[in-house]
């Protein structure tokens, strides 16, 4: 009996420990340069399922967001943000995508971030 | 020893590489030209390590290093130097200060109106900016410069400046002051007064259906104004107006940080309208005489970091106009048919508060809250005719905003609870109604991201007069391309109609009032519901580098039931239920164009159909032209050295205007069915001495164009005849103006 009480207690505390977060923040740096990249980055983020809220910063070149643990995973995200262009940590954008990207936004260049980088879109 | 014997070599080819010392002296000129020593700068072989630094008389010696041959001579704040070796003595050597390249700034001014592409709703953004070419000097004037909006004068006594959208009055329109609902019920005709300009901070004009947590009144568009906030205001501000026909204004605002999250403000306006004019000659003023004056303290609690956002508002204010004929003493005359006069006594106080909460973890998550009391009491008698108003309000609404899964997916959801009070005296006969409302509401706003949005609203109301009902709302925009935005909007709205305090040029009148209701609750009256559906298109592009906007809309309102103003018949004004069909279409054309640097022109075309039917059959609404062209011409030097010039002309073309008809008028105060059209030019220019002060000088109706015999036997005002309510043009002549603003 009493160690039932104190399995179920040790259970109950684990599934704490191990309970997803339904508005978890993470962050992560995307590679980017402009406006542009801004608006591509957060599209692609938050259209995954899981994603609820994405920003990302074009100075500091961090991306936020708050995710439902449930549904989506960080690589998952890096994978989809990869797919539209733009590289993370262990995540590199496939070539033939990059070199469609507009050229202020081929941040790849050191270069590039000296071209305009208004906000092309608006 | 072998060790010691390779030190000594060392130490040998050492001194025998730098045989002989470097020496010179860092030098600068100072603003006199004389040169004074530097200390401190460092002096080095090039490319290497090998170096010194100056003494306190910028005087160095450093060993010669005979394959660089070549010395650095650098300081922060100064030109580096390097400097061929060929001499032991280097003598001065002078540095020159960097020549300090500024940062370069590229600044482009956001326009002071803005009509979003990307916004759903067709709203177009006025900024403080813009309300400062207008002058003069209240909310009802801050329109004169924008074509989104119609001013008119309600009469050719009262001379209160009322606005109109899509063809229809400010009763169709609902006003809300930081989106909490003003300018209704009693203060309907003259509110637009008691908002004075200086205060407001930026105005949202919106087309078409409003949004489902601002309630269910709106019928043909919504207006909002945002005022000054205490901790982003100046912490001083002072501006002085004077025009020819002796009208003063005085505001001031100041405002104090109490801490960086509590700041408050208190802000004073007073007017003053004490010119006798009468240059049309027709024994009445052709602009009231006035007094007013009107206070607002006001807080905010802003605090980033917990999430909360605080206001608390308390406004005061007194007004005071006077009217009528200019032998009329209101000791003597009040009430007698020696002569004509009028007086309306307003005072007003409005208490409100609001907070908001954003969730800290959750950014997209939040809820509002916001409250108002008002309690309007106003006193005035039109010749023989009286009418008081005393109206008691109280709005709550609660609004919590989230998402569903995604920001894509966003949705306002709340409850609002109103009440009014309107105890009103015509002419002895009592009338007294209490409104009271309890709402829920929801607005899911749908962004694809890829171009499609849409803000899809429904609330439903259980209220005392009107029922229960469902009110829907709908705007929805598409990018069609590369910066071009098409809209829609489908919208209802219902209100009840206070017949009196909307229509209340109709006491300088002799005309009889008639009410035929049918058991209706508002003055025996049905209440006046109505759709509202537009469309609107958008193109910004870029002619010859410069921006070029395109807009072009059409809305239509349709009254399912409505309180016809019937003044078609010269002998009354009858109000009676719609019987049949009532109408508004318009369109309106914009072209906006920086034509040369600096040099904005704004353009637009209105073309109006507004048509009802009236038991004497289906007519135009009257006094509405048929179609309005603006132009404003606006042009701002280059800011030097804090100096500027801002010059700004308007002109308003309007076309004819129905009259109502006068047929059982004896001939001479018959009117012909269609008035003149006419034009109005307003200008302005502004100099800028300083970022504390500016003065301006400006006209209104420069054309000096007025309506002749606005008022109808007017040398008869107790007289069967007499009607001052047909009015299509300017009273007042010419108007010239100074004044100056302060601020710091």
């Amino acid at each position: 009996m009493k160690t039932t009480l104190i399995t179920c207690i040790a259970l109950f505390f684990m599934a704490i420990g191990h309970s997803q977060d339904k508005n978890k923040t993470v962050s992560f740096e995307v590679k980017g340069n402009c406006g542009m990249c801004k608006t591509r980055i957060e599209k692609a983020a938050v259209k995954l399922k899981g994603v609820k809220f994405a920003t990302w910063n074009s100075e500091t070149k961090l991306f936020e967001a708050i995710i439902d643990e449930r549904k989506v995973t960080i690589p998952n995200i890096q994978k989809r943000i990869a797919e539209v262009g733009h590289d993370s940590e262990g995540f590199t954008a496939p070539d033939s995508v990059y070199n469609k990207l507009p050229d202020c936004c081929k941040y790849r260049d050191p270069s590039t971030i000296h071209m305009d980088h208004g906000n092309h879109n608006q | 020893m072998r060790q010691l014997f390779f030190l000594f070599f060392v130490f040998a080819l050492k001194s025998g590489f730098s045989q002989f010392q470097v020496q010179g002296k860092v030098l600068e000129f100072n603003e006199k030209g004389k040169t004074i020593p530097i200390a401190n700068a460092n002096v080095y072989w090039l490319s290497s390590t090998i170096g010194t630094t100056t003494d306190f008389d910028g005087k160095f010696s450093t060993p010669y290093q005979k394959n660089i041959r070549q010395l650095v001579v650098s300081s922060v704040g100064y030109r580096s130097d390097t400097i061929p070796v060929n001499r032991p003595n280097l003598g001065n050597i002078v540095l020159y200060p960097n020549v300090v390249l500024d940062e370069v700034v590229v600044e482009k001014e956001v326009a002071p109106i803005q009509k979003s592409l990307f916004k759903v709703q067709n709203v177009v953004s006025v900024d403080s900016r813009e309300m400062l070419k207008a002058a003069c000097c209240n909310l009802s004037e801050s329109f004169e410069t924008n074509p989104a909006v119609d001013v008119n004068v309600s009469d050719a006594v009262l001379g209160a400046k009322q606005i109109q959208m899509l063809g229809l009055n400010s009763p169709y329109l609902m006003f809300t002051q930081e989106n909490m609902p003003s300018i209704r019920g009693a203060s309907q005709v003259f509110g637009l007064s008691f908002i004075p300009g200086s205060w407001i901070e930026s105005i949202q004009i919106t087309k078409g259906a409003g949004s489902v947590p601002n309630g269910f009144e709106s019928i043909s568009g919504h207006i909002n104004s945002e005022l000054v906030k205490p901790l982003t205001d100046k912490r001083f501000f002072l501006n002085f107006y004077a025009n020819n026909f002796e009208r003063y204004e005085f505001n001031t605002r100041l405002n104090h940080n109490i801490t960086d999250d509590l700041g408050v403000g208190l802000y004073i306006h007073a007017n003053l309208r004490n010119g006798y004019i009468d240059n049309n000659d027709d024994s009445f003023y052709d602009t009231p005489l006035a007094r007013q004056i009107n206070f607002m303290n006001r807080w905010q609690f802003m605090d980033p970091e917990s999430g909360w956002v605080s206001y608390a508002n308390i406004q005061y204010l007194s007004d005071t106009k006077e009217l009528g004929q200019t032998d009329f003493n209101i000791d003597e005359d009040k009430l007698t048919t020696n002569a004509w006069g009028s007086e309306i006594e307003t005072s007003r106080l409005d208490i409100s508060a609001k907070t908001g909460y954003v969730f800290p973890d959750l950014p997209y998550q939040s809820f509002g809250f916001q409250t108002a009391y008002s309690a309007h009491d106003q006193n005035s008698f039109y010749g023989l005719n009286q009418y008081d108003i005393n109206h008691r309000s109280f709005y709550s609404n609660l609004i919590f905003n989230s998402i569903i899964g995604s920001t894509q997916h966003k949705f306002k959801t709340g409850v609002s609870l109103t009440y009014d009070g309107f105890e009103e005296n015509v002419n002895n006969t009592p009338f007294t109604r209490y409104d009271n409302s309890l709402g829920a509401f929801f607005e899911y706003t749908y962004d694809s991201l890829e171009g499609l949005s849409f803000v899809a609203g429904l609330r439903a109301d259980r209220h005392n007069n009107l029922g229960t009902f469902i009110t829907p709302r709908l705007h929805l925009r598409y990018s069609l391309w590369d910066k071009a935005s098409f809209r829609a909007s489908l919208g209802r709205g219902i209100r009840g109609a206070n017949i009196f305090a909307e229509n209340q040029q109709l006491f300088a009148s002799s005309r009889q009032i008639v009410i035929d209701g049918t058991n209706g609750n508002y003055y025996g009256l049905q209440p006046e519901k109505a759709w509202n559906y537009g469309v609107s298109f958008i193109q910004k592009l870029y002619l010859w580098n410069r921006v070029l906007e395109f807009s072009m809309d059409y809305y239509r309102t349709q009254f399912d039931e409505q309180v016809v103003v019937d003044w078609e018949n010269a002998r009354e004004i009858a109000f009676y239920n719609l019987e049949g069909e009532s109408f508004s279409n318009s369109v309106q054309v914009d072209l906006n164009y920086e034509i040369l640097q600096d040099l904005h022109l704004r353009t637009t075309y209105k073309y109006f159909d507004v048509a009802t039917e009236y038991r004497s059959g289906k007519f135009e609404k009257p006094l509405q032209p048929n179609y309005r062209f603006f132009v404003n011409l606006s042009y701002e030097t280059l800011k030097i050295a804090e100096k500027q010039w801002r010059f700004d002309v308007t002109g308003n073309w309007l076309g004819r205007q129905r009259l109502p008809n006068t047929n059982t008028n004896p001939e001479e105060f018959q009117l012909a069915e269609w008035s003149t059209s006419y034009n109005l030019f307003n200008a302005q220019i502004t100099r800028v001495l300083s970022n504390k002060f500016e003065v301006y000088v400006g006209g209104e109706n420069i054309g000096n164009f007025t309506q002749p015999d606005p008022i109808l036997s007017s040398s008869d005002p107790f007289g069967t005849y007499f009607d001052s309510t047909i009015l299509y043009g300017p009273v007042l002549e010419s108007l010239y103006y100074v004044g100056f603003r302060y601020k710091i």
